[in-house]
Parts: C-alpha cells; sequence; structure tokens
C-alpha cells in the first residue's frame, strides 16, 4: 500500500502524526535508506570500530553520538569509502554494497560535510565546487543552479571570491551547497557546528530541517546533546568503538543521553569560582598586529586585562584572530609599541618568549603537533622545550640531562599522561595524552601567568575533565589564566571573566554569570559589548 | 640589423631549453612536488638524444629518446618520493648527482663527435615577411614546440578540469584526497611530464644550441629553470618571458666576451648566476606573493591511509 | 602495489643502522649487474673498487686523504640538513676557502714562518663563511632559497678561481699554464703518516666530527638546531629564532667547506688550479645522508665514499673502467638509501587484496 494514497484520506491537521507514522511504517517493513551490520574497522593498537549497527530511514536526522575518540569519525570514513572496513556490510537502498571509494558513495548518493574541510584555499568557490562535482558535470549550468540552490536554502555565497577570503562559517556553506548540488540521498555532518557561532548554528539548523523536511535522510555527527536534541529524531550513541544504545531522541533528556554516552564512570566535577582577584598580572591596552600575508588576521586595538587568580575566556569563532592573539601574547610576534602588554606592569611588548618566561609567563598553543610539541622528539627533550630556562636545566649552555628526565617523569606523574615511557615521541600520545603533557609542562613550571589556547580541542572527556580542574587549581593559587576557547560550554564552565574576539577585535569582558550565551553569540560576531547588543535590538 | 637579427636568433635558441625545463618543473610543482633533478635529467636527456642521433641518423628519435630518458629517470624520484616517502629535496639531489655519473658514463665515447644540428623548419610566404620572417619563422621543430607548450600549458591550468584537479592536488593533497582523487597518480603523472620535458630541455641542448656531447654540458641550466618557475610565480606565460629574459643574459654576455670589453671572460659568464640569484630575491622578498602564487602543498609528503 | 606502508608507532631505532647497510648491500648487487651490463668481470670490478686501494699502506693513508674534505663538509651540512638549512652549495664554500687560504700562501709566499699555515687555515675558514653569508643573508632578508642561491655561487666561485689562476696569479714561472705557483714549505700542511700523503688535515676532520657531536647530543645549541629543523613552529614557540639557527648552520657548513678547500690546496694539491675538487662538495650531501646525519655515522660514510673514489681510480688503471662509474655508484647508494629509509618510520606488510589502497 502506498502511503501517498492514504495522505488523500486524512486531513491536514493530522499531517504531523502522519508524518511519524509514515516513518514509522517503512521502519517496520525495513525499507531503510542505509543499514549498517557490524561494520569493524582497527587500526594498529586500537579497535576504533566494535560490530557497530546502525540504520537510518529516508527523511530522518540521524544523530551519531559520542565523546572524542568514540570512533564516529572512523565510521563515517567508511561510509563515505575514504576507509574500508575490516568486517560488516552496508545495505543501501536493501542492497548489499562495497563502498570502494567517495566517488563510489557519491554515486549512490552519499554525501559529506567534513569537520575540517576538504576546500582549496588559493581556488575560488566556483572551482572548489566544480571539484566536487562529477567529470560529466555540465559547468556552465552549474552557476545557475549553485545560486539557486544558494537562495532556496538560505546558504548565500559568491562564487567568484578566492576561499581564503571567507569566513569559516561560509566555507561551511560551499561544502553544504557542494554536497547538495549532487542531490543526495544522505548528507552525512560532521561535527557541523564547532566553527558557528550559536546564530549561525540557529540559521542551519533551519536549512537541514528544510531538507529533511524535502526526503532528505541527515546522519549528524556531534557530541553536543542540546544540539541533538534540538535537531535530530534518533540517535546512536558510541563509546569505544562500540554501540552502547540506540534511543528515540523525543523521549531522551539531555542529562540521560550524557550518562549514555560517557558511562557512568565520570564523576561531576565542582569547579568552585574563587571570591575576589588579586592585583592585575597582565595589561595589554591597544594592542595591534598587522597581517603578515593575506591568509591571516590583524589584530585591532586589543584591550584587556587579567587579575591573579581569575580566569578569563576568550570565545570566539575559529578564524578570527585567536592563533595571532596567542602568538602576540607568547612573544612569537613582537608589538612595535612596547608598553601595550605589561606583565605586572614591566612592559614587554618587544620581548621574546623567553623575556615573557622569566617574568612568569606561560603559553599554550591551539596546535599540539608542530607547535607546542615537536613531533619527532621524545617527552623529555619536549619538556625541556620550554621550561630549560626557567628551571634551569643548563650549565654554561649543555643541557643536564638527569634534571630535564625527572621534570619529563613529574610531569607525566601528575597529570596521567599515558606513553612508553618518557623517552616516546611525542607523535606516538594520542592526542589527549599529549595535551595532558604539554599543559602539564606548562603548568608543573608553576607560571603566575598563564594564556592557553584551545584546552581540550578533539582530547577525550577524562582528559579535558583534567586539565579543566588543574586550570582551575592553579587559578586558585593565584595564577592569571587566559584560555582562548571556541568551545562555548567549556569557557562558561570554568571562567570567571568572558569576552569574544571577532575578525581581530576583542569584546568587553564581562563576568560568566552575568552575561547569556545569546550575548556572547552576537559578541562573536562582532558586537563590542552588551550595550551595543541591546541598541541593535531596539533598532530592529 | 645585421648582427640584430642572428643575435635574436641565438637569444631563441638558448631560451627555449630553459623553458622545457621550466615548463615541466612548474607543472610537477603544481601538484605539489619540488623536483630539484632537473639538471641531472636534463643531462641525460642530452645524452641520450645525441646516442640516438649519432647511431640512428634520426632526429626524431633522438628527440622522442631525450624525452623517454628525463621521463625514464624521473620515474625513479616519482618511486622514491610517492612510494617509500622519501624527502623530496634529497631525492631531487640525488637524482642530479646520479644523472650527471650516468650521463657521464654513457657519453664517454661521444665526446668530441660534432652534429649539424636540427633541421630548421622554414615556414613559407611567412619567412618572405622582412625582419619578422626571419626571426619568427625559420626555427628548427623544438622552438615552435616550445611556444606551443606554453599555450597548451596555461590553457591547460586555466580552462580544463584535469588542468584544476591538478591545482587542487597541489594546493591540498588532504582535501583532494577525501574528495576522492587520486593523489598519488596524479603526482606520478606530473612528476613523469616534468622528467620528459627537462629531457626535451636536454636533448634541445646537444641537439641544436651546441650540437655535440660534453660531460656536465647543461651547466646549471637544469637549476636556473628551477628559480625561473619561481620568478614566474608559477604562471606558464611569465616562464617564457623569464626564459628569453635569461636566453638574452647568457647570449649578451657571449656577445661582450667576443666583444673584448676588458673584462676577464669568466667574469661575463658568472652573468646568467648572478641574475638568477638577483631575479630570485627580487621575487622571494615579497612573501605575500609567494605564499598567494606557490603551492600550498609544495614538499610535503602524503601518505594515503592517513 | 604489492605492498602497503604501515606508519609505525615509533619510528625503529634498529633501522636506522640497519638501513644503510641494506643500502649498501643493494648498490652492490646493483653494482654486478652494471658491471655485467658494461661487459666486465663483476669479481673482478668489485675487488679493483674495493679491496684493491686498501691493500698497502698508501692506500690507507689515501682513504685518509680523500675522506678528509669529505668528513669536515659532510659533518657540518649534516648539522645544517637537521635545521633545515639546505646548503647545497659547499662545493662553492670550498673554493672560496682554497682561494682565500691560497691567496695567503701565495702572499707570503716569502715568508718561512710557522704562523703561516694558521693564518692560512683562519683565512680558509672565514673564506668559506664569506660565500656561505650570501645565502644566508638573502635567505633570512628576502626569504630567498638558500638551494638556489647557494648553487648559483658555486658556479660563480668556479669562474672567479678561473679569472685568478689565468690572470693574476699565475705562475711567472710556469709557461703560462693556468696554475698558480707551488705553495712553500711553511704554506704546506705537515704529513702525519710515513709514507703515506696522510696530512694534518685528517686530524682537523677528526676534531670537527668530535665538536659536532657534542655540540648536537649535549648543548642547547644543538637542541636549537634539532628543534627548528623539524617544527620551525614549536621554534618559534620555545623563543628559538630562526634566522640565527640559519646564520649558524650556513656559517658552520661554509666555515667547514672553506677549511676543506684550504686543507686541499696546501695538503695533496699543494698550488691553485682551475679545478680543485672532484665535486667534493656535492659528493659530501650523499655522505651526509648516508651517515645518517649524525657526526660519527658521517665519519664512517666519509669513509666508504672516499674509497668509491679511489675504487674507480683503481678501476680505471686496472680495468679500464670510466670514471664517471664512480659518481654512478654514489646516486644509486643514495636512492637505496632513501628507499630503505621508509623502514625507519613504516612497516612494510604484504597488500591483501581487499585492502589495496588508492
Amino acid at each position: 500500500m502506498s502511503p501517498d494514497f492514504s495522505l488523500n484520506s486524512v486531513n491536514s491537521d493530522l499531517l504531523v502524526s502522519f508524518t511519524i507514522d509514515h516513518r514509522r511504517l517503512i521502519t517496520l517493513q525495513g525499507e531503510f535508506l542505509i543499514q549498517l551490520d557490524g561494520m569493524t574497522k582497527s587500526f594498529p593498537g586500537v579497535l576504533a570500530n566494535d560490530r557497530v549497527n546502525l540504520t537510518i530511514a529516508p527523511g530522518e536526522i540521524h544523530a551519531l553520538l559520542g565523546e572524542n575518540g568514540a570512533g564516529k569519525s572512523t565510521l563515517v570514513k567508511m561510509i563515505y569509502g575514504i576507509l574500508r572496513p575490516d568486517q560488516g556490510q552496508i545495505k543501501w537502498k536493501g542492497n548489499t554494497v562495497e563502498i570502494t571509494s567517495p566517488a563510489f558513495a557519491r554515486n549512490l548518493g552519499i554525501a559529506m560535510v567534513f569537520q575540517h574541510f576538504s576546500l582549496f584555499d588559493s581556488l575560488t568557490v566556483f572551482e572548489n565546487i566544480v571539484l566536487g562535482m562529477d567529470a560529466s558535470t555540465d559547468t556552465s549550468k552549474l552557476r545557475s543552479e549553485i545560486e539557486d540552490i544558494s537562495t532556496r536554502y538560505g546558504l548565500p555565497l559568491d562564487a567568484n571570491r578566492h576561499v581564503y577570503t571567507l569566513s569559516v562559517g561560509e566555507r561551511q556553506r560551499i561544502e553544504i551547497i557542494r554536497c547538495l548540488l549532487q542531490h543526495p540521498s544522505l548528507l552525512v555532518m560532521d561535527e557541523p557546528t564547532s566553527v558557528l557561532t550559536p546564530q549561525e548554528v540557529e540559521k542551519l539548523f533551519e536549512t537541514l530541517n528544510r531538507l529533511a523536511d524535502e526526503g532528505l535522510s541527515i546522519l549528524y555527527i556531534s557530541h553536543k546533546l542540546d544540539e541533538i536534541k534540538a535537531l535530530c529524531h534518533h540517535a546512536t550513541i558510541l563509546r569505544g568503538g562500540k554501540v552502547v544504545d540506540s534511543v528515540q531522541v523525543e523521549t531522551e533528556t539531555p542529562s540521560s543521553l550524557a550518562a549514555k554516552m560517557m558511562g557512568e564512570s565520570l564523576a561531576t566535577s565542582n569547579l568552585e569560582q574563587q571570591g575576589e582577584p588579586g592585583e592585575i598580572r597582565l595589561q595589554v591596552s591597544g594592542l595591534n598586529v598587522l597581517a603578515v600575508d593575506e591568509f591571516s588576521i590583524p589584530l585591532k586595538n586589543i584591550t584587556f586585562e587579567v587579575r591573579s587568580g581569575e580566569i578569563l575566556g576568550v570565545a570566539g569563532v575559529a578564524g578570527n584572530g585567536q592563533d595571532e592573539l596567542l602568538k602576540a601574547l607568547s612573544g612569537e610576534t613582537l608589538t612595535a609599541d612596547s608598553s601595550a602588554l605589561q606583565i605586572d606592569g614591566k612592559p614587554c611588548g618587544g620581548k621574546g618568549p623567553n623575556a615573557r618566561r622569566m617574568l612568569g609567563m606561560s603559553t599554550i598553543p591551539e596546535e599540539r603537533l608542530g607547535h607546542g610539541a615537536v613531533p619527532g622528539m621524545s617527552l623529555v627533550d619536549n619538556g625541556l622545550l620550554t621550561a630549560f630556562q626557567r628551571l634551569e636545566f643548563l650549565t654554561g649552555g649543555f643541557i643536564v640531562r638527569g634534571a630535564s628526565e625527572l621534570f619529563a617523569q613529574e610531569v607525566v606523574r601528575r597529570f596521567n599522561v599515558k606513553s612508553h615511557g618518557i623517552e616516546a615521541v611525542a607523535s606516538s600520545l594520542s592526542g589527549g595524552n599529549l595535551q595532558k603533557f604539554i599543559v602539564g609542562r606548562e603548568i608543573c613550571q608553576k607560571p603566575e601567568l598563564l594564556v592557553v589556547s584551545q584546552p581540550t580541542w578533539g582530547v577525550d572527556a577524562g582528559a579535558a575533565q583534567t586539565i579543566h580542574e588543574a586550570l582551575r587549581q592553579l587559578a586558585s593559587e593565584g595564577t592569571a589564566v587566559v584560555v582562548i576557547s571556541q568551545d562555548l560550554d567549556e569557557l562558561m564552565k570554568i571562567s570567571d571573566r568572558i569576552s569574544a574576539i571577532c575578525a581581530g577585535e576583542l569584546s568587553q569582558t564581562y563576568p560568566a554569570a552575568g552575561v547569556t550565551i545569546e550575548q556572547i553569540g552576537l559578541m562573536m560576531a562582532g558586537a563590542h559589548s552588551v550595550d551595543e547588543i541591546t541598541e541593535k535590538v531596539d533598532a530592529i | 640589423m645585421d648582427i640584430l637579427i642572428p643575435t635574436l636568433l641565438t637569444i631563441i635558441t638558448a631560451a627555449t631549453p630553459l623553458l622545457y625545463a621550466a615548463i615541466g618543473e612548474m607543472i610537477t610543482e603544481k601538484a605539489g612536488v619540488l623536483n630539484l633533478g632537473v639538471e641531472g635529467m636534463m643531462l641525460l636527456g642530452a645524452v641520450c638524444g645525441f646516442a640516438t642521433v649519432h647511431f640512428t641518423g634520426s632526429a626524431t628519435l633522438a628527440i622522442l629518446a631525450g624525452f623517454l630518458a628525463g621521463a625514464g629517470l624521473s620515474i625513479i624520484f616519482a618511486v622514491l618520493v610517492l612510494g617509500f616517502q622519501s624527502s623530496q629535496v634529497a631525492t631531487g639531489l640525488a637524482l642530479t648527482i646520479f644523472g650527471i655519473g650516468l650521463s657521464a658514463l654513457l657519453g664517454q665515447n661521444l665526446v668530441g663527435i660534432a652534429y649539424d644540428g636540427l633541421p630548421k623548419l622554414t615556414i613559407p610566404l611567412l619567412y618572405d615577411i622582412p625582419v619578422l620572417g626571419p626571426l619568427l619563422f625559420s626555427h628548427d621543430i623544438l622552438v615552435y614546440g616550445s611556444i606551443l607548450l606554453v599555450a597548451t600549458v596555461a590553457w591547460f591550468l586555466n580552462h580544463t578540469r584535469p588542468g584544476l584537479i591538478l591545482r587542487a592536488v597541489g594546493n591540498s593533497h588532504d582535501a583532494a584526497h577525501a574528495i576522492g582523487y587520486h593523489v598519488l597518480r596524479i603526482r606520478f603523472f606530473a612528476i613523469l611530464f616534468g622528467g620528459g620535458m627537462a629531457g626535451l630541455a636536454g636533448a634541445y641542448l646537444s641537439l641544436a644550441y651546441s650540437p655535440l656531447w660534453i660531460e656536465n654540458m647543461s651547466a646549471g641550466r637544469g637549476w636556473i629553470a628551477l628559480a625561473l618557475v619561481v620568478f614566474a610565480t608559477w604562471r606558464p606565460w611569465r616562464v617564457l618571458i623569464g626564459a628569453y629574459l635569461f636566453g638574452g643574459i647568457s647570449i649578451l654576455q657571449l656577445h661582450a666576451q667576443a666583444l673584448g670589453i676588458g673584462v676577464p671572460s669568466q667574469v661575463m659568464s658568472m652573468l646568467p648566476y648572478i641574475a638568477t640569484i638577483a631575479v630570485l630575491v627580487m621575487i622571494s622578498r615579497d612573501r605575500n606573493k609567494i605564499r598567494l602564487n606557490a603551492p600550498a602543498c609544495i614538499g610535503k609528503p602524503f601518505h594515503p591511509t592517513s | 602495489m604489492l605492498f602497503k606502508l604501515i606508519k609505525r608507532p615509533e619510528p625503529s631505532r634498529a633501522m636506522v643502522f640497519v638501513s644503510p647497510l641494506v643500502a649498501l648491500g643493494l648498490t652492490l648487487l646493483s653494482g654486478i649487474v652494471l658491471f655485467q651490463i658494461m661487459g666486465v668481470n663483476p669479481g673482478q670490478a668489485l675487488y679493483a673498487f674495493f679491496v684493491e686501494p686498501l691493500t698497502s699502506k698508501y692506500g690507507w693513508g689515501e682513504l685518509g686523504v680523500k675522506a678528509t674534505p669529505l668528513v669536515l663538509i659532510a659533518v657540518a651540512l649534516s648539522i645544517g640538513f637537521r635545521a633545515g638549512v639546505w646548503n647545497i652549495g659547499a662545493e662553492g664554500q670550498l673554493t672560496l676557502g682554497a682561494i682565500c687560504g691560497g691567496g695567503i700562501a701565495l702572499w707570503l709566499y716569502q715568508v718561512d714562518s710557522i704562523f703561516v699555515l694558521p693564518l692560512m687555515v683562519v683565512c680558509g675558514i672565514a673564506g668559506g663563511m664569506l660565500w656561505a653569508a650570501i645565502p644566508a643573508f638573502l635567505r633570512t632578508r628576502f626569504n630567498a632559497n638558500e638551494i638556489l642561491t647557494s648553487l648559483m655561487l658555486t658556479y660563480v666561485a668556479t669562474l672567479f678561481l678561473s679569472v685568478l689562476v689565468h690572470g693574476p696569479w699565475r705562475d711567472p714561472d710556469g709557461f703560462n699554464f693556468p696554475e698558480s705557483r707551488i705553495f712553500s714549505d711553511a704554506a704546506t700542511l705537515p704529513l702525519i703518516l710515513d709514507g703515506t700523503r696522510l696530512h694534518l688535515g685528517w686530524i682537523f676532520a677528526l676534531v670537527v666530527v668530535a665538536s659536532a657531536w657534542i655540540l648536537m647530543a649535549r648543548t642547547i645549541i644543538g637542541f636549537q638546531i634539532k628543534v627548528v629543523g623539524e617544527a620551525p613552529a614549536a621554534g618559534r614557540y620555545a623563543g628559538f629564532s630562526v634566522n640565527k639557527v640559519i646564520w649558524f648552520a650556513l656559517m658552520m657548513s661554509g666555515g667547514a667547506a672553506g677549511l676543506a678547500g684550504l686543507v686541499e690546496v696546501s695538503g695533496p694539491i699543494g698550488q691553485l688550479l682551475p679545478s680543485i675538487s672532484p665535486g667534493y662538495g656535492f659528493t659530501a650531501i650523499i655522505v651526509a645522508f648516508v651517515g645518517r646525519l649524525h657526526p660519527v655515522g658521517v665519519l664512517l660514510a666519509g669513509l666508504l665514499l672516499a674509497l668509491s673514489y679511489l675504487g674507480g681510480e683503481s678501476a680505471q688503471i686496472s680495468l679500464n673502467l670510466p670514471l664517471a662509474v664512480t659518481g654512478v655508484f654514489q646516486g644509486m647508494l643514495l636512492f637505496f638509501l632513501l628507499a630503505c629509509d621508509v623502514l625507519i618510520q613504516y612497516r612494510i606488510v604484504p597488500a591483501t587484496a581487499k585492502s589495496i589502497a588508492s
């Protein structure tokens, strides 16, 4: 019996309930769009996916939920033909298929928006879209098609611009348009909101809902529970490479989902904010840094201060000058006006990283491998990297091996870094363990001022917990801490005061307890202060 | 005028080998691979081209041999760099050292033999145009071919889908791989093309520019070609301009030597090398320009399972 | 492909030592094939190449003589390579060292003093440094690629030497040959082993090896070089100056190459000629890689490559083989080494039909 036939016999008030019935109906008949059965994939030392089952019905928004490292990306890569499963099979519209390449996946009707966009910086938007299409595509018609889709789904985009001139949100639109042009049946989105402001997230959800209403299935990968609650119909929850549950989202609460995602082992922490902050440790006033090239963001008139014992959170969407800000604070980039940056009242803008470290400052960059740590060097050498001066590991230019080994051991022990000993090379550690090592390396030097960028990016929940507690602990001992992060939840959780960076400009700072997520969202989008937001709202 | 036209003609012959080698290397670099072995591939192309014309008498076969020799040598590079993940810089240097040795070994019995040079193909009617006719329409096939090559490569890169894919692979191999392009396969062919062109450049040296074989006869032209690619900011028509500029410098210094302007000939011979350094400095000092034009993945190894 | 590469979680320490030996073995195997093709008995040829040169005390001395410039240059180059500084113009810096040091010998032709030689050494080193300072300046100030600039300067240096020996520095009693006077005894390196040509330069080489070892393994300067070479961004974060490291690397390798040039002209050659090196500056690049960019490895690799030069000469005499065979051997050795080095970072496993990657 065709569902379309029954549509004529129900009145429009029942349409909503019908939609659900319709979905249940085809589920019962087993007409899934895609059905994964026993997908298994192992990498040296890790079983990334262990007999994973998952089914998606047409028009369904299906969440794939799990912590970092739970195996979500591996599963998706197998669906998209980037990785081949060791075991297991995929059924597409009822037929068993072997997805051998992304091109094969696209031919089936699977499209994917990557977490790290697969875009080409120096090419134009149009060229990027052409590259995502099959060779047979008629490029002369493509331009009008792009325009069509971008207006229909609210995804404004100029096809002639070069990608390096675009914001992260605009880049994501290219990916989405590129996918929609293929008229897919399944759209896979890997953590799409981690790079968006809350307002952009809302717009994205509107687009996705419209697409699902038109019958497109969406596999939505995330670890953000409120998003899944707001958007998805069904969720499959992964933990340690295994499916722990498969649920209707409607019947779950964010906390029940969290329990399933993280398991029972994780105790909730108690990050108590401290009382009155002490004196000013870092004073930045009117800091300007020119862009080194067209790929970087200039810093404009950055002004803030951090006091002993407090944590200042800097929110912002990726690519708005966070890297440049960290480098200006660490001393990797020097400023012309030395007094624009003062540590304990001493002008430091013209001083390099070593001089600033001697004044008690430590920094932790976002990129772990290649910036915060040297990939091919041992943990001992990576400890030496920033600690040799402050902890006096040198005598007359010669390295004292014993002292630096003890230091590496201390960091490994205190921060519970899992590795094959202190001679293991940095690149052999998992992301979370390396981050614990780097954070530990700086904290064990007992800094009076710590600037850290994206402290828990791509780190599993346990390690994130350790790092958050360590930062809070450090602040309670009197250190001034600056946390630059894209993760608003994280900032709300650990900061005393909060501000946002947008296009190289920093907003005013506010007590974290006194601002809403919406207000920060607008500052992330360029509003300089809460007053400005209210004015804007009034104007509308 | 009597001196001018022959001078301009020799500039064209001096520029042609640079043009072939630099265009080939530009394609290789556009795909994200830096092959420093141009000098070695040129020399092998030169000796194989010359040996072929000496033993078979066929200029066509000789040109083909030059191409195949360069392409063949580049396969070693491709296998090491793409298959074995070896350092592109080190492997390119090894290719040059090996090419110098192998060409000397192959050519040991060819030293001192002369050849008439590639036949000139004079285009009727057009040749009769005064001044321009003799200048533009009486060259060997490889000169015409070199101009055609630049035009084809320019069209290929900017107006064809494979050209776009080539640029994409050089810009971000991870993104290209994620979309589903065969990065290693594309790079293999780009390296092969670069090698073939370097071989042709060498063959031109030993068949037309100075039709004989001597050890190390490329005299650093392979390296100059590498610099030309930077000078041209990876654009084909600018490679053409650069090649003719350098052809001009190397011929003018020869003429200056012949005129005896009171400077030791060796000092004049330094000019092309010093000019290379000068243009390299001129272009490279603008980091922004290099960053915008250079293929972002150049020199970086790519392993597809990651 | 019949096999695939699986990245090791940690680089294999054993393979660091095994890979050069495998490469050497493969080079010898290819040598046998090469000799077969050339119609030479491979047994005889390999004997002439690798055994015959070492059958006498004089031969061992020659090994040291040839290894001296190779080791001197390669040790310093390997430090530069670890810093990511690709100085491939050591041949030119060697030439400048010979010119500056040799110039002193010609200038003080009639002075018989023990200070002549030390002055020559200082000037030789300074000459090499001067020549390497140009690419260092152009790289740090103008971002110009040091591979191309240092190489172009090699041609300029060779031409410069040619100007001098054809002109102002030509031996007045030399029948117009493009050669300088033969250096005086005071300007000639003393021999250190009777019955051979082994000279003081060999001791210089050993001292350089030992100092480089200490520098790289034990000092903060060596640490900075390694950090900047492997991860420049991490170097800047740690507060190391990339430009200083570039300058240091080029000054080191320029100075060492200059010393090698001086050692050649005041040792085995004894005068200035239009060509003073059979490509030591380029062969040293191979030596540096075969020696794993480690000073002690470089010492061993230097001896091996020195043997290939001696072998080439001996095979030319006894079997009438062309000298170019040496270059082919050297190139092959480096190819095989680069291929074998994959074993350090990757494991090679047979590819099953299902898992063949793109």
